[in-house]
């Protein structure tokens, strides 16, 4: 893994930005620019990130964007980055930065088009688990239990396995990270850079707006859904799944931190009752049972 | 139409797209540089890129612009980051 000392100390992400403080997707902004520099040009859907950028003439992100609407984001990265291949830009990587409603929901069959063309592109999902720019509404991300403005009493459904989806696809790179473990995240995002075809990573994004916690625990929050075997990080690359070193632990399960301690931070899980906290860890453990087979199956 | 008539409205990158966000800080992170260990986690975790990385790695705060989050604060190993209140009495 990349040494944090070895990082460029170039900036990426202009202090002054509009994010609230404490904010995952600027986090997460940074590593992207940390990972692949000048290189790397973005297409952004309505989400946070579109307002993050703040006011013309200044810009909150210093990376070139093409601002795109909600549906689209894997068609009109698809769109520029042939187009930069016409002007002979061979080396700009065009990574799509969505949210977790622009990929799973409403820009899932442009996701899916562009992974089955299997187009040069890096698509990241930043996953903050609801649609936080317009006020908090739940996602086909969202879990289960979890309080949203339209999930008042927690959400009945479990949330979606979209980087499962991809794998489906059989692309030649998918990945989940966390902005609670960096240098992994930056590591993966150098890999996929060298990888030609559609490239897919998953950046789990706790959000202490949408999730009601202090924003000085956006890491130690993102950190424990690792811990606690909740976010699993892992790889998918030509045709092999390896789970990542920093979960390879948790596969045991002795191993895991208790659920609640990542649950009790979180306002959105306060009215969680105990049979809701055990259908979380039964999710838990299902997940690992699959992930574990898969690593079998994909080895 | 021509060339020297177009106008992009195009942004560029720079400090500031939302004003002096400092203002927003109801918490101060002050480090205590005696005792740092230079281990660059709070320059990494920083969600505004307000932690500046000095050539020799040491580290400071850009108050023009530092939200106040705490993050900073929160990771350090060493707790070398107080969060201390801007107004007497306040927040
Ligand atoms: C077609 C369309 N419907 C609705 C909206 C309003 N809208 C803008 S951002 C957003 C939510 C985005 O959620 P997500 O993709 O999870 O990103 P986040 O805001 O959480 O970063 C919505 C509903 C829109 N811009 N376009
Ligand atoms: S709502 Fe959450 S993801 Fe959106 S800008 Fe605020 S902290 Fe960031
Ligand atoms: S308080 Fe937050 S914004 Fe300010 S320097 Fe620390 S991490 Fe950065
Ligand atoms: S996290 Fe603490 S010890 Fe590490 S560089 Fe920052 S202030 Fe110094
Ligand atoms: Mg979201």
């Amino acid at each position: 893994m990349v040494r944090i000392q070895d990082l460029p100390r170039k900036n990426f992400l202009m202090p002054g930005n509009a994010a609230c403080p404490g904010c995952p997707e600027t986090m997460g902004l940074r590593y992207v620019g940390m990972a692949l520099g000048e290189n790397a040009v973005l297409v952004i859907p309505a989400s946070c990130s579109s307002v993050i950028q703040g006011i013309y003439p200044r810009s909150g992100i210093g990376m070139p964007i093409l601002n795109i609407v909600f549906a689209a984001a894997a068609a009109a990265a698809s769109g520029l980055k042939a187009a930069l291949e016409i002007r002979g830009l061979k080396d700009a990587q065009v990574v799509a930065w969505a949210g977790d409603g622009g990929t799973g929901d409403i820009g899932f069959q442009a996701l899916s088009g562009a992974a089955e063309r299997n187009e040069d592109i890096i698509y990241i999902c930043v996953d903050n688990e609801a649609y936080m720019n317009t006020g908090i509404q739940r996602s086909s991300l969202t879990p289960y239990g979890a309080w949203t403005t339209t999930t008042w009493t927690g959400k009945k459904e479990h949330k979606k396995d979209v980087p499962l989806t991809l794998i489906a696809h059989r692309v030649p790179y998918v990945a989940t990270a966390s902005v609670g473990f960096p240098t992994d995240f930056i590591d993966k995002l150098r890999k996929a850079s060298k990888i030609r075809g559609f490239k897919y990573i998953h950046l789990h994004a706790p959000c202490p707006v949408g999730w009601r916690f202090d924003p000085a625990k956006t890491a130690e929050v993102a950190k424990l859904a690792v811990q606690t075997g909740l976010w699993i990080l892992y790889e998918y690359e030509n045709g092999k799944f390896r789970i990542s070193p920093l979960s390879r632990p948790y596969r045991d399960k002795s191993k895991r931190k208790p659920l609640v301690e990542y649950i009790r931070l979180q306002g959105r899980f306060r009215h969680l009752k105990k049979s809701d906290i055990a259908v979380l860890e039964k999710y838990v453990d299902e997940m690992w049972e699959f992930y574990t087979k898969l690593e079998e199956i994909y080895k | 139409m021509e060339e020297d008539h177009l106008v992009l409205p195009l942004s560029r990158p720079a400090p500031g797209a939302m004003g002096k966000t400092g203002t927003w800080r109801n918490y101060k992170p002050v480090i205590d540089q005696g005792k740092c260990i230079k281990c660059l986690l709070c320059w990494l975790y920083c969600p505004e890129a307000t932690i500046i990385r000095h050539e020799d790695n040491s580290v400071s705060v850009d108050y023009e612009y530092c939200k106040g989050c705490g993050i900073c604060a929160n990771e350090c190993p060493v707790k070398a980051i107080e969060m201390v209140p801007e107004v007497q009495g306040g927040a």
